[in-house]
């Protein structure tokens, strides 16, 4: 019963940070069929900019974190208005060689400015103590990523429902042609949507640091499994996703409670079964 | 009589709970020159899908030449006398058009299955398809991509592969769809030239060519046969006036 | 015969593996000590064109490729380790395996289309590895398969020390790859499934077993893979579990989209130059080789070679 709690907790915890990070390469393939492999880099930069701002320049975490979550906006819209919005119409293997380019790059860069150690991030003493919750203690940083992630979900599901944003964006993505014409400003929709989802990325990555270590190999080492999550989930469903993120997140640490040395085949095996169920996301027909 | 090639017996199709084709039963017959027409969003395309094997029904069934086809793959219809072309070209871009056309050479003679032998080893079928070419006015173009050629072009390169494949059966989903005014000349001297045996059906908005062209016209509306006789008939039917300038 | 000069021709499917074969001959006997760095150049451009058949003719991106090179490899060292150490035999049971595996894996998942097509060769790829870590006593798991010794090829050639055999085995297994490759792409059969690549909607209304063809394809691809993990493991005597490994799918996609994916040669050319542009720079310092492999494929990608290569291609007369 212990068991089941623990694997619980920290797979639900796992699921979120795994959330948090797909929301952005889940609307960025759903809203611009644009495959970007470089977002990983975008969790590992939010994660690193965190490790420095905290270590560092010793900032407070709760100052430290919404900072890093910006750079990582602004360096996401910067990318996008610059160089990525030039390969929406060039093909899939096109993007797909350019952002596994640009994620080789930014792992050199990472190198270089910071080295290939592992970045700690700083945690305030009220995230590092543990929470008694009656039926089990936990750590209060993974109270903190499950309440992340509800919330980002419920944001993402406010803006998408409630505010013109949301409208514009829902009918840029399953209307793509005719929303340009209707006068929805496509550009602003694309640039947004995709500097929000570095954003997430970024916050993602701090986060899931604890889980996810911060190192410059992180750009791709994690990529897989926020791939299947999108791809469970439905490219463009943030419902999906998050069903699909949790689900997963639940079946690894359920694996590798109890059956690590499988490594990974019940992930990819629940993945494979989900994905021939539903081919076109969980939630979607 | 002449043979009866083509019979779709209550033919219906939902989508949820979008109703798109409504019990339809029609007859195709050896030469006939039958045009389907209705207003947009009737389910003509959705029924020629159907017919072809591209999408599943509902209910009812389609016939082939006395054989129920309706579980059968469209490959399956097409090796029994059964082609089509699309509302929108579906050529493969960067093939030159004479492979685009030795492909369905070689679909036709079972030979897509051959793994060894250089394509450029049968020189019976690049005879017929330069022939086939060249009988259109293509025979210059033969090695260029399909992707360089004018669009109405590739609409004739559509009905070249179509009738490549020596149908019985030919569907023809608006064939002169997007073709600019001054290149639709020789699309139609192709349509008037079809065999004679051929039994085809054909999807247009074009009223003149749908008059010119057909014997038989089937109305469409709602997804069901609204009026089903000769262009007369049609023409001077009220509630095929009713269907396309009402509601 | 035609008559009509703008009608395409396809060339002669000898000519592409002589050059293989000129060219490998003359690297084998102008650098002797690169031996090593010639066999692996070769057996990666045979695994790079397995892959493209898949990729560049076929039309579906997989990641997941390096489970055919894998089957392969671990076949034909256990091949060696309990049956019996002559190589072509060997050679044999590693493509068979690699043809096995793509039959089996691609009749599930050649019904899927695009991305979830993508994620689900991922899968299956890392279900395999993680299988061949579990499964130890027959993959020797982390310690990698080894122990195993070679025959001599053809019953007289030795694998030497130096890899001068290995060297020339590799080169003539890829040239034959290639021939093979060439043959089948520019047959019916090859025509059907670039067909099927381009539009698949016209294939279908063509009367095209649009499923059959594809997974014949994907079988021969497995077997080339498969051939091409044979010979790492018959050059190196180890099998490890890197040649299941995602990062070897995706480097291979890399280099195939790099030579430009769809003509063969493209398979070659990419990965010549970027197992060559790996071995000279990975041995300055690793993270420096990812700042000039993430540039060079970002810029090939915003000013791409394929125009450059249309342009030669044009010239050079060859349409098919």
């Amino acid at each position: 019963m212990q068991l089941l709690a623990n694997v619980l907790i920290d797979g639900l915890a796992y699921g979120m940070v795994l959330f948090i990070i797909a929301v952005g390469l889940s609307v960025t393939l759903g809203l611009m069929r644009f495959v970007n492999l470089a977002h990983g880099a975008f969790a590992m930069i939010g994660g690193y900019a965190a490790a420095l701002l905290t270590r560092e320049a010793q900032w407070s975490f709760w100052i430290a974190v919404p900072v890093a979550v910006a750079a990582t906006a602004a360096l996401g819209a910067v990318l996008e208005a610059l160089v990525l919005r030039h390969l929406y119409r060039r093909t899939e293997l096109e993007q797909v060689l350019f952002t596994i380019g640009l994620s080789f790059f930014l792992i050199a860069l990472t190198n270089a400015l910071a080295g290939p150690q592992v970045q700690l991030i700083v945690l305030p003493p009220l995230l590092a103590q543990s929470v008694d919750l009656g039926f089990r203690t936990l750590p209060a940083q993974r109270l903190l990523v499950i309440a992340a992630g509800l919330v980002v979900a419920a944001a993402a599901a406010w803006t998408v429902t409630r505010t013109r944003f949301g409208i514009w964006l829902r009918a840029a993505v399953d209307h793509p042609d005719t929303a340009a014409t209707l006068g929805i400003p496509i550009r602003t929709v694309q640039c947004a949507s995709f500097a929000a989802g570095a954003a997430l990325a970024g916050l993602g990555g701090v986060l899931g640091a604890e889980l996810m270590p911060l190192e410059p190999y992180y750009a791709l080492k994690y990529l897989v499994l926020v791939l299947v999550v999108v791809a469970v989930g439905g490219m463009g469903s943030l419902p999906g996703s998050l069903l699909a993120a949790v689900s997963l997140g639940i079946v690894e640490t359920a694996s590798k409670y109890l059956a690590s040395d499988w490594g990974g085949l019940f992930f990819f095996l629940a993945m494979a079964l989900l994905l021939a169920w539903r081919p076109n996301g969980l939630l979607k027909r | 009589m002449s043979a009866l090639l083509l019979e779709t017996r209550q033919l219906d199709k939902h989508y949820g709970g979008l109703h798109v084709t409504r019990s339809v039963s029609l007859q195709l017959h050896a030469g006939d020159r039958l045009a389907l027409i209705g207003p947009n969003g009737a389910g003509k395309t959705t029924l020629v899908n159907q017919i072809s094997g591209t999408v599943a029904p509902s209910a009812g069934s389609v016939w082939l030449a006395g054989e129920d086809v309706t579980r059968r793959s469209q490959a399956q219809r097409v090796r029994a006398g059964l082609a089509r072309t699309f509302q929108i070209t579906t050529l493969a871009p960067h093939l030159p058009v004479q492979r685009q056309i030795e492909l369905a050479l070689f679909e036709r003679e079972g030979l897509t299955g051959r793994a060894w032998r250089s394509i450029d080893g049968y020189p019976v079928l690049a005879s017929e398809a330069q022939a086939l070419l060249r009988g259109l006015g293509l025979g210059e173009h033969a090695g260029w991509p399909t992707e360089r050629l004018a669009y109405g072009e590739q609409r004739l390169v559509e009905l070249a592969l179509a009738l490549a494949l020596r149908p019985r059966v030919l569907l023809l989903d608006e064939p002169m769809a997007g073709v600019p005014q001054g290149e639709g000349t020789r699309l139609l001297a192709a349509l008037a030239a079809l065999p004679k045996e051929l039994a085809v059906l054909i999807i247009e908005h074009d009223m003149d060519l749908v008059f010119r062209f057909a014997q038989r016209i089937v109305v469409l509306a709602e997804g069901a046969v609204l009026a089903d006789g000769t262009p007369e008939a049609i023409r001077s039917d009220p509630r095929v006036r009713a269907a396309y300038l009402g509601q | 015969m035609s008559t009509d000069s703008s009608a395409p021709r396809v060339a002669p499917a000898w000519r592409a593996p002589l050059v293989v074969i000129a060219i490998g001959s003359i690297a084998w006997w102008a650098l002797p000590d690169q031996l090593g760095l010639l066999t692996r150049i070769a057996i990666t451009a045979l695994f790079v064109l397995s892959l493209d058949l898949v990729v560049g003719i076929a039309g579906l991106a997989t990641l997941g490729h390096a489970a055919l090179f894998g089957a392969g490899a671990y076949a034909a060292g256990l091949f060696a380790l309990k049956a019996s150490g002559e190589p072509l035999i060997g050679l044999a049971v590693g493509a068979g395996a690699g043809a096995l595996l793509a039959l089996a894996s691609g009749a599930f998942l050649l019904r899927y289309h695009g991305f979830t097509f993508l994620m689900l060769t991922v899968a299956v790829a890392q279900i395999a590895a993680s299988l061949a870590q579990k499964a130890r006593d027959w993959t020797g798991g982390d310690d990698g398969l080894s122990g195993f010794t070679m025959g001599p090829l053809l019953g007289r050639f030795a694998f030497d020390l130096e890899g001068r055999t290995a060297a020339l085995y590799a080169i003539a297994v890829l040239a034959l790859g290639l021939y093979v490759a060439r043959r089948v792409v520019d047959s019916p059969f090859g025509l059907a499934v670039r067909g099927i690549h381009e539009s698949r909607a016209r294939m279908a209304a063509l009367g095209t077993p649009v499923l059959r063809r594809l997974l014949a394809m994907y079988t021969l691809a497995g077997a080339l893979a498969g051939a091409a993990g044979a010979l790492s493991a018959q050059t190196n005597a180890i099998v490890g579990l890197d040649s299941l490994s995602f990062a070897l799918s995706a480097e291979a996609l890399v280099m195939l989209i790099l030579g430009g994916a769809g003509r063969l040669h493209g398979a070659l050319i990419g990965a010549v130059v970027f197992t060559l542009l790996h071995h000279t720079a990975a041995s300055i310092n690793p993270y420096h080789w990812l700042f000039i492999i993430g540039a060079a494929l970002m810029v090939v990608v915003l000013l791409p070679p394929q125009k450059a290569w249309d342009w030669l291609r044009s010239r050079l007369g060859t349409k098919a």
